[in-house]
């Protein structure tokens, strides 16, 4: 039996857990396991969305500042004495603007992704500035800020309760539905799904919809938490989602891309920051770590795909 | 010394499955313009490809270069023996000078750190366009001249480089009428000064206007070398087309029904014009023409993918609109494509997925979700009803063979149900026993009520396969036999209509209207 590569990267997630748990003092604390999970899903949400348009074979570049503007969005909305849900509205409809308007541009255009992105990257993060001044919005409700800081039935962070959620929405949507089936289908010869009568600009608007509204919640949970939002939220998030997609599994050529990966490939980030910060390192040592482990992990995947081609080789001369 | 510039002995290649060149021979004298014919597909370009060094023969190949053996391992080779090669596509750097384009290479054993020496680069882009006498700036970037000026261009290089052979690839094809005669007196010229050249042409006219001598190749053979004087056109398309190749009959079984199809006055420039027919229940319909004549731009149209400007379309007598292949599949048109492998497959992915490609939609069950099990029923009905190999559902596409591939293709519209099915070179690079499967495959179709539009340029297939011809050349029509009139002679000459200095020819062949190839 040969083990998939998101199985794999499952094992290596379990050990860098289990090793951490060794060597990290309090690693398994139940302060730090909670800690951990407050912190995973922002990222892992975005992670997700970029995951989608990579699978297409784009790039999202604009996707932390359609977060940060959906998150500004939710703070207007708060601060000017709305109630959490209607804030929750306009932050999603913020996103599948900025998400709609790169859609159009790239899929009916037909610009690349990697300029459009560029561009509205900065264009986003201009509108921000013009409405925030630079400044930060923060002060927002008591039941607002338990979206990212609460428990479910008192145990588990509402905010990972979230993440979970989604991302079963997403692998449903990727694996079970028609829409899903075309985006990989599109992202591996959209040449052929043309020639097959496939709407090519309906699956790419819907791409970056589905991104943009993940970076919304994203962006919901993250204003939340931190009861603040300005013109850098999640920033830093950006082109470690790239990197946590293509670690797990997504071929950045598009193509080929599992939910199941690219979270197993947050987790080990997490473990990683948070289990080198116990242990002492420094931040800076903490990133060298990381690309390390990415650059070994994409080695790693390249050599298996050679093998598994072969193999399939081998499969389809032995029975023909 | 001998008379040669070039002899080629013992060519043959094989590729996977496919023997293109079969002990071919070709013999160049100095100074003379040598055609280079044959159908499409008869091996000319794979021919080219093994003197430039790109392919490399299979063993047993002898090269002689003015009387003296010689080895072709890679195309660097060929360049020092004086060949230089014109493809059709050219190979110019269109963001670099004329100049530069003209010098490139040629320091190619100078150490990196040297500095370029600008004048003499001028200086011999310079002089090989004083050669040719033409009016070219040397500092022009070469992405602002005519197709027909880089075509000089690349000549340019070629005399730099001190070439003795120049091959041109269908040099004429993107050239207006002036410029192709401008371009006939640069051939004279160059010949006249003891360069030779290879001319691989499909105009029969202009093959008598320039050459000397030709070559004539067929189904990967060598027919015959010959003196141009010596020959007539018909004589020639004999040549061309008088093959022993031919395949079992598909013979019309069902009485044919009413019109299923019809397409009126289908135009779009620089593509076809005034495309007109109808299809019948039942019958097999096949469209032929030289590469380039407008068929492949004609079916895509239909399907929805390359606009036309004008036109009616009628199925089952209804007029029908079809904006995106998407509208096609649901108008119940299908389309397979003549490159298989990148517009017709998703190769990476499984049989199963794409089989169900174009019903997606009609795949899923109530929560809107694809149902996988009648997913890889479907796709095991078709694996077993087209004989696909291996049966294995989830094999990836990439895995099959060529046949098999198309088997895949064709199960994938069959699943969508078409009224109409136009089939685009339905065995191009196909062995030959899965051929005459295909080929009986597309006639149990035509027996079961779709139509089916076979469009081909293997003569022997459309023979074999059509009950009615239409034969397009330059965008359009230029004749329709049914099949018991048809022969290949009449088809070839309806094809390349050869004689008569045209009308028509201006749809295809304004100048810049042909794309440079992005």
């Amino acid at each position: 039996m040969k083990l998939s590569k998101e199985s794999i990267l499952g094992l290596i997630a379990l050990g860098t857990f289990l090793l951490l748990a060794l060597i990290a003092p309090g690693f398994l604390s139940s302060n730090n396991i909670t800690s951990m999970m407050f912190q995973l899903p922002e990222f892992g949400l975005i992670a997700l969305a970029m995951m989608v348009v990579i699978v297409t074979g784009g790039i999202d570049l604009s996707i932390t500042y359609i977060a940060a503007l959906s998150g500004v969005g939710a703070a207007l909305m708060l601060t000017n004495g709305y109630g959490m849900l209607p804030a929750i509205i306009v932050a999603i409809l913020f996103a599948l603007a900025c998400g709609a308007f790169n859609g159009f541009v790239i899929s009916k255009i037909g610009v690349s992704p990697i300029l459009v992105t560029l561009g509205t990257m900065v264009l986003f993060e201009g509108i921000i500035l013009a409405i925030t001044k630079g400044n930060s919005i923060s002060g927002f409700s008591d039941g607002y800020s338990l979206i990212g800081n609460g428990y479910y039935l008192g145990l588990v962070p509402l905010s990972i309760v979230i993440f979970v959620l989604f991302a079963i929405i997403t692998a449903i949507l990727l694996s079970k539905t028609s829409w899903g089936r075309s985006v990989y289908m599109y992202g591996s010869n959209e040449t052929a799904t043309l020639f097959s009568g496939v709407k090519n600009s309906r699956v790419l608007m819907k791409v970056y919809l589905y991104a943009s509204l993940l970076a919304a919640i994203s962006a919901i949970i993250m204003t939340s938490r931190y009861n603040s939002v300005k013109v850098d939220l999640g920033s830093s998030y950006l082109l470690q989602s790239v990197a946590a997609a293509v670690l797990g599994g997504t071929n950045i050529h598009g193509g080929y891309g599992k939910v199941i990966g690219t979270v197993y490939a947050v987790m080990i980030f997490q473990f990683i920051r948070n289990g080198l910060n116990l242990l002492g390192f420094h931040s800076s040592l903490v990133d060298v770590v990381i690309g390390a482990i990415l650059i070994l992990v994409l080695a790693m995947n390249f050599f298996s795909d050679k093998f598994k081609k072969a193999a399939e080789t081998r499969k389809a001369e032995k029975a023909a | 010394m001998s008379d040669y510039i070039l002899q080629m002995k013992n060519i043959s290649k094989t590729f996977p499955g496919v023997k293109a060149l079969d002990n071919v021979e070709l013999e160049v004298k100095k100074g003379e313009v040598h055609a280079l014919i044959g159908e499409n597909g008869a091996g000319k370009s794979t021919l080219i490809k093994i003197l430039a060094g790109i392919h490399k023969p299979d063993p047993g190949a002898k090269f002689y270069f003015e009387g003296e053996e010689a080895k072709i391992n890679k195309p660097i080779d060929a360049t020092l023996k004086g060949v230089s090669i014109i493809y059709q596509d050219l190979s110019l750097f269109p963001n670099l000078s004329v100049a530069e384009n003209i010098y490139i290479g040629q320091d190619s054993n100078k150490k990196p750190w040297k500095k370029i020496n600008w004048k003499n680069i001028k200086k011999t882009a310079e002089r090989a366009l004083e050669e040719l006498e033409v009016d070219i700036d040397p500092n022009t970037t070469v992405e602002r001249l005519s197709i027909a000026q880089q075509q000089l261009v690349e000549i340019a290089r070629a005399l730099a480089f001190e070439a003795k052979l120049i091959v041109m690839d269908e040099p004429t094809s993107a050239l207006s009428s002036s410029e192709v005669e401008k371009l006939y007196r640069v051939v004279d010229k160059l010949s006249s000064r003891g360069i030779s050249i290879i001319f691989i042409s499909h105009k029969l006219k202009e093959l008598f206007r320039v050459s000397d001598r030709f070559t004539v190749l067929r189904d990967g053979k060598y027919v015959g070398s010959y003196q141009t004087e010596e020959i007539d056109e018909s004589k020639l398309i004999n040549l061309m087309v008088g093959r022993d190749v031919s395949y079992e009959k598909n013979e019309k079984e069902v009485e044919t029904g009413e019109t299923i199809f019809q397409i009126s006055n289908f135009s779009k420039q620089g593509n076809f014009k005034d495309i007109s027919f109808s299809l019948k229940k039942g019958e097999v319909l096949g469209i032929t023409g030289l590469v380039g004549s407008g068929r492949t731009e004609l079916a895509q149209a239909i399907f929805g993918v390359n606009k036309p400007d004008s036109g009616e379309l009628k199925i089952y007598g209804n007029d029908v609109q079809i904006r995106s292949s998407a509208d096609a599949v649901k108008k119940g048109v299908a389309y397979i494509p003549e490159a298989r492998q990148t517009q017709g497959l998703v190769l990476e992915q499984s049989i199963i997925n794409n089989i169900s490609l174009p019903i997606l939609n009609r795949m899923r069950n109530k929560l809107k979700l694809i149902d996988r099990k009648s997913e890889v029923q479907l796709a095991e009905q078709y694996i077993k009803s087209l004989d696909v190999r291996p049966a294995l559902p989830d094999l990836p596409a990439s895995k099959l063979s060529g046949g098999n591939q198309q088997k895949v293709v064709i199960g994938k519209w069959l699943s969508a149900q078409p009224k109409i099915l136009i089939i685009d070179e339905p065995t191009n690079g196909i062995d030959i026993g899965a051929k005459t499967e295909i080929h009986k495959l597309l006639r149990r179709l035509a027996n079961d009520g779709i139509g089916v539009i076979m469009i081909s340029s293997e003569l022997p297939e459309i023979l074999a396969v059509s009950d009615r011809v239409l034969v397009m050349r330059q965008g359009r029509i230029s004749g329709e036999l049914g099949i018991k009139e048809a022969t290949q002679e009449k088809i070839m000459s309806y094809a390349l209509n050869s004689g008569n200095k045209d009308e028509s020819s201006e749809v295809l062949n304004e100048p810049n209207q042909v794309s440079q190839g992005v």
